[in-house]
């Protein structure tokens, strides 16, 4: 639109009290609208028009967890790919429930997402292809420093859930993300492994001494929310969680929680990104999402996946994929 | 920050344009009309007025899903979808106060119109003119509660970092992501871009009561 056009309508919403408040006011609204959307020959830089709106090179959409998204990383990448290659791209932070979900419904044209098992099953059913290795960093089970459980400096991840159950009498609680993401994916998988009967065991299941203690009823709450939102519920009700490490040490500077267990080669935490397959949904943008894995495996992506956090944290957050170039 | 501040006020304001166009003449209609079923559009529309945005988002969702009957249009993680979602939200807002606010006119009022031979389009807008205290505060609330959404927002737009991020679901984020402060300073622009438009549309509220009616 042009500009003097916009001008004229704010004037005359404006200008003239005797053409009655009413049409002023709808006048005001009609020419903030126009000046907004029509505002390159107004506003001071030049801006892109709202997406989706070039066929060629449609956007592309990634489907991620909120465990990347929070730690920043993609802030990072995803500039560079869209210069590299000209492709926009529309990330969505969800859990890695979510992510399968609206792949498994062609909504979305790639996903990042961490949950192994959950991956091989989507590639299975034919809803993902071209699954490839981005990244990885670990779990690390963080709790309050006071430590009610006396779990700190435990080997064994499932072995330190089962301690802090058998201490829900003493005040000790657990938080968990409790949407089907990622990272509740493997708290489940390691609960199981405590070996308690559930994941998580329900406070009146056979553990070692278990008593109905007063309180314990509440010693296991879910969030539902992302990885930062459930570190500070933690950090609030001073309980132990199930964090993947990225996240943790970008909260870390606000939070007065300790990592308690760490090192597990069961609390290992792959990325991997794949397609959606755009033989099974011919709305997918095959080409945009082929370009976008290819360049996140690729050497310079690698290389800034390796540097990001040293500076801030002091060690990386996320560690590249060796030999992530080849097939 | 300036260019997620445009984008927020770029989004709302298209909605609340959209809920004017749709909800102004609805609830003018619903305020003046007498039909079977009024009483159940205006319960309607007064249950819409509280209408939970998620529930908009995803209602909203499930048309523009590539998978939804609009998906055609690839509208989903637009501006465009997030203008369409506030448009939702505002609508029954907009409707049902406009309705009020023409209701509240005293009935005579139209039939000494008429009587003076005003034509029906004549009549509705001095009609209008005379409910306009009311039906800007349609307007406000309409605009609070587009700008103010943050469920539908993050649902249909994705918080798309240049592309759909606005104040609202931006200070999500930042606090998931641990940097309170700038949270706070997201709120305070927020705040503050609420206060000015709602401002700018009272001053042109109480500058026509202060003419008095025409």
């Amino acid at each position: 639109m042009d500009c003097r056009a916009v001008m004229r309508l704010a004037t005359a919403s404006t200008g003239r009290g005797s053409r009655g408040s009413l049409a002023a006011a709808f006048l005001a609204v009609a020419a903030l609208t126009a000046l907004t959307w029509g505002g390159v020959s107004c506003s001071p830089a030049p801006r892109q028009g709202p997406g989706g709106e070039e066929r060629p090179n449609r956007a592309v959409i990634l489907a991620t967890t909120t465990s990347v998204h929070d730690s920043g990383l993609l802030d990072v990448l995803i500039p560079q790919f869209e210069r590299a290659s000209g492709y926009r791209v529309k990330t969505i932070a969800v859990g890695t429930g979510q992510a399968l979900a609206l792949a498994a419904r062609g909504e979305v044209d790639a996903v990042l997402v961490h949950a192994p098992a959950a991956e091989e099953a989507a590639v299975a059913a034919g809803i993902v292809v071209d699954r490839r290795p981005v990244m990885h960093n670990d779990f690390v089970i963080v709790g309050p420093p006071s430590d009610p459980a006396g779990i700190r400096g435990l080997k064994s991840a499932p072995e330190a859930l089962a301690r802090v159950f058998a201490a829900r009498g003493r005040g000790a609680r657990f938080v968990s993300r409790g949407d089907d993401s990622g990272t509740h994916q493997k708290e489940r998988e390691l609960w199981a492994l405590a070996g308690l009967g559930g994941d998580p065991p329900s406070p009146g299941s056979a553990a070692p001494g278990a008593d109905e203690g007063a309180g314990s009823a509440s010693w296991y709450q879910e969030t539902g929310q992302g990885m930062g939102q459930t570190l500070i519920i933690s950090w609030e009700k001073q309980a132990y969680t199930l964090a993947d490490r990225a996240t943790y040490l970008t909260l870390k500077p606000r939070l007065d929680l300790g990592v308690m267990v760490e090192g597990d080669p069961r609390l290992a935490n792959p990325y991997h990104i794949m397609r959606v397959n755009p033989v099974r949904f011919d709305r997918v943008n095959a080409a945009g999402s082929r370009a976008l894995v290819e360049w996140l495996t690729s050497a310079p992506a690698q290389e800034a996946i390796g540097r990001f956090g040293l500076e801030q944290h002091g060690q990386p957050l996320f560690e590249p994929e060796e030999g992530a170039e080849g097939p | 920050m300036w260019a997620i501040t445009w984008l927020t006020l770029r989004v709302s304001a298209t909605g609340t344009l959209l809920s004017l166009l749709l909800g102004v003449p609805l609830g003018t209609f619903l305020g003046l009309s007498s039909f079977p079923g009024r009483r159940l559009a205006l319960s309607l529309v007064n249950v819409g007025m509280g209408l939970p945005p998620v529930v908009a988002g995803l209602w909203v969702s499930l048309f523009l899903w590539r998978s939804g009957p609009l998906g055609r249009l690839e509208l989903m993680y637009t501006p465009a979808a997030m203008a369409i979602a506030q448009a939702v939200i505002a609508a029954p807002i907009v409707t049902g106060l406009c309705a009020a606010a023409v209701q509240a006119v005293n009935p005579r009022l139209r039939l000494q119109i008429l009587s003076l031979g005003a034509s029906p389009t004549q009549m509705l807008w001095l009609l209008l003119r005379e409910a306009r205290l009311g039906l800007l505060a349609a307007v406000m609330a309409g605009f609070g509660a587009a700008v103010s959404e943050v469920g539908a927002s993050m649902m249909v737009g994705g918080n798309v970092l240049g592309q759909t991020r606005v104040l609202t679901t931006a200070t999500l984020m930042e606090v998931s992501r641990g940097h309170f402060d700038v949270a706070i300073a997201l709120s305070v622009i927020l705040m503050a871009l609420a206060f000015g438009i709602t401002a700018a549309l009272t001053a042109v509220q109480q500058r026509g009561e202060r003419r008095g009616p025409a």
